[in-house]
């Protein structure tokens, strides 16, 4: 939610006297709560992630991995126990930190939730895209500095 | 040099776009939804990113993907369409920071207008009528209510972040005004992010007549006639046609006028459109908005002065001059534009998406049809309910209703339901046939119509 919606909402709930006011929106839900000195704001997380800002880096939380079996990258189908993990944002794939360094995984490594996959630049932001999902590495779809598009498939791995 | 552009957009629109780049020898890039992965614009482009989710917000509203994909495609310029972000300032401003050109005018000619208060403001002293009100937001309840005795009821409040016919209430009481100034501030604040608001008299009865401008980056402003938008439903047009029933050569030539003078007022450069109201008691007209953007109805004028407004868009963006003297833009015939909706009117115009089947569009003289829709198509759900606009022009007005009246007859889109059994009522209507009516003349057609407050 614009943070300049909540600002103006916190200004008319002041002016009219407002107590308690709760705003849906798609997936987010906002309480907004007068009553103490200070207006607080408790933001609800959105059921799906969303990258808003434009500046500050943000690192978007990955795209979960598909978990149906039949997954089409290529048009042949995955088995059943193979999760594609896809790009949750537009950009540039990098498959380490810097130019000179290690990538963060190669082919049999064996990954967690919360570790760094690979960056995706966008607008001169590194955005670290870290795993949701426990597994071992199988393929790497993409190759070294190539452009990805919205849910397009990075890695595929097996659990 | 412009040699690659970036459609941030989609449907007819990011069509039609298409459709110039490909005519100016200049690569097109689509961006689209997972939604919009079988959309024509996505096949017609010569690239195709893929941007986010279905949600407007996560694809056609997400300016860090939008940018990233022109990154990506290495695209020279991003041109916005209408809707989404073409009226959005901080959108200009990235690109222009990330050397994007924006195909449209300056983030500070956006500010300008898009503020419908300072909008109003420029106007008056630029010595351009507006409806009487205020030219600054209202503090209060009591100001809103001072403000109203002055002018004299009936009243109309309005968001200064608002637009399109949204965020407005007319109000004909003290009382009225009273509770109708707390919640057009609430409601402005949760669609537009501002809760500023204005007051104007309220003028029953009009009729809508905006004046087509376009401006190069060199000062140079020229019109290119009105357009004639009076039929609307719910502040949103149906039908517009070029030229008005009831501007004569005179009227246009002041309205173009006043129009070219508020662009150089604040030294606008694109297309753009300048919106005035009528009031049809006294035959005086009044500045309402200006949009800076490319608009839905754009193919009326495009048929009555033979000039192609996107490619012109395009031009001025590279930096060219007007190819056009004032003297050079000629109204020939008469042309229509109507807005097919994948609405059902019999059910209160309510949303139809669906699959599409078959469609047969009509064609013929003085027939042109701007959609993206085809056989085995799939209208998603997610966006507005556009899907085609009619467009025909003729040597008169009588005749472009004689080759609508085919068209409607020929056009197939099933099984879908359209506002095309809608349309054949209005062009049986003895005061659309005569161009007598004004902004209430669809309430006839409803039984039961919500009034406002």
């Amino acid at each position: 939610m614009d943070p300049r919606k909540i600002k103006e909402l916190l200004k008319l709930m002041t002016a009219h006297d407002v107590v308690d006011m709760v705003i849906e929106e798609g997936d987010t839900k906002i309480k907004l709560s007068r009553g103490t000195p200070a207006s607080q704001v408790i933001l609800q997380p959105a059921a799906v992630p969303s990258v808003q800002q434009v500046f500050p880096p943000v690192p978007p939380s990955v795209q979960h991995a598909e978990s149906g079996p039949q997954q089409q990258a290529s048009g042949a189908p995955r088995a059943a126990n193979l999760k594609e993990i896809k790009a949750p944002m537009v950009g540039t794939f990098y498959r380490a930190p810097a130019p000179t360094a290690d990538p963060y995984i190669e082919i049999g490594n064996k990954i967690k939730p919360g570790d760094v996959l690979c960056i995706i630049e966008a607008m001169k932001l590194m955005n670290e895209i870290k795993a949701e999902v426990a597994g071992e590495v199988v393929e790497i779809l993409v190759e070294n500095g190539h452009p990805v598009e919205f849910g397009q498939p990075l890695f595929l791995i097996k659990s | 040099m412009i040699s690659k552009i970036l459609i941030a957009n989609r449907g007819e629109i990011a069509l039609r776009i298409i459709r110039a780049c490909h005519e100016l020898n200049i690569r097109s890039v689509a961006v689209y939804s997972e939604a919009d992965k079988d959309s024509l614009h996505v096949k017609l482009a010569d690239e195709a990113v893929c941007i986010g989710g279905a949600r407007s917000a996560d694809s056609y509203l997400n300016i860090n993907a939008i940018i990233s994909a022109a990154e990506i495609t290495d695209s020279d310029a991003i041109h916005p369409g209408y809707g989404f972000l073409a009226e959005n300032a901080h959108f200009a401003e990235v690109c222009e920071s990330c050397g994007i050109k924006f195909i449209g005018p300056s983030p500070d000619n956006m500010r300008a207008m898009g503020d419908k208060i300072a909008a109003r403001k420029i106007m008056k002293q630029s010595k351009v009528p507006v409806i009487e009100g205020t030219v600054e937001p209202i503090p209060s309840h009591e100001e809103a209510i001072r403000i109203a005795q002055k002018v004299g009821y009936p009243v109309i409040i309005k968001a200064a972040a608002g637009g399109g016919g949204r965020g407005m209430r007319v109000c004909h009481s003290d009382v009225r005004l009273a509770s109708a100034y707390v919640t057009a501030q609430a409601e402005a604040a949760s669609c537009f992010g501002n809760s500023d608001v204005y007051i104007e008299k309220y003028i029953e009865a009009p009729r809508h007549i905006e004046i087509q401008i376009a401006a190069d980056e060199h000062g140079n402003v020229i019109h290119l006639g009105e357009r004639d938008c009076t039929i609307q439903r719910r502040h949103q047009k149906l039908v517009e046609e070029s030229p008005s029933p009831v501007v004569d050569d005179e009227l246009r030539k002041k309205l173009g006028q006043y129009a070219v003078k508020a662009a150089k007022a604040i030294k606008y450069a694109s297309v753009g459109t300048i919106e005035f109201l009528m009031d049809m008691k006294t035959g005086e007209v009044y500045f309402i908005e200006m949009n800076t953007r490319i608009q839905v109805e754009h193919p009326v004028t495009e048929m009555v002065t033979g000039i192609d407004l996107i490619k012109l868009q395009i031009l001025i963006a590279m930096g060219e001059k007007l190819p056009y003297k004032q003297e050079d833009i000629v109204i020939k015939g008469h042309a229509f534009e109507l807005r097919v909706n994948a609405e059902d009117p019999s059910n209160n115009f309510m949303p139809q998406p669906g699959k599409i089947n078959q469609i047969h569009f009509p064609g013929g003289y003085g027939v042109r049809i701007d959609s993206h829709i085809y056989s085995g198509y799939s209208i998603p759900p997610y966006y507005d309910s556009l899907i085609a606009k009619m467009i025909v022009h003729n040597t008169s007005r009588d005749e472009c209703i004689s080759t609508i009246k085919r068209c409607l007859d020929e056009i197939v889109i099933d099984p879908l339901k359209t506002t095309i059994p809608f349309f054949r009522r209005i062009m049986d209507d003895a005061d659309f046939r005569k161009g007598e009516y004004d902004t209430s003349y669809l309430n006839k057609f409803f039984t039961v119509e919500r009034g406002e407050e």
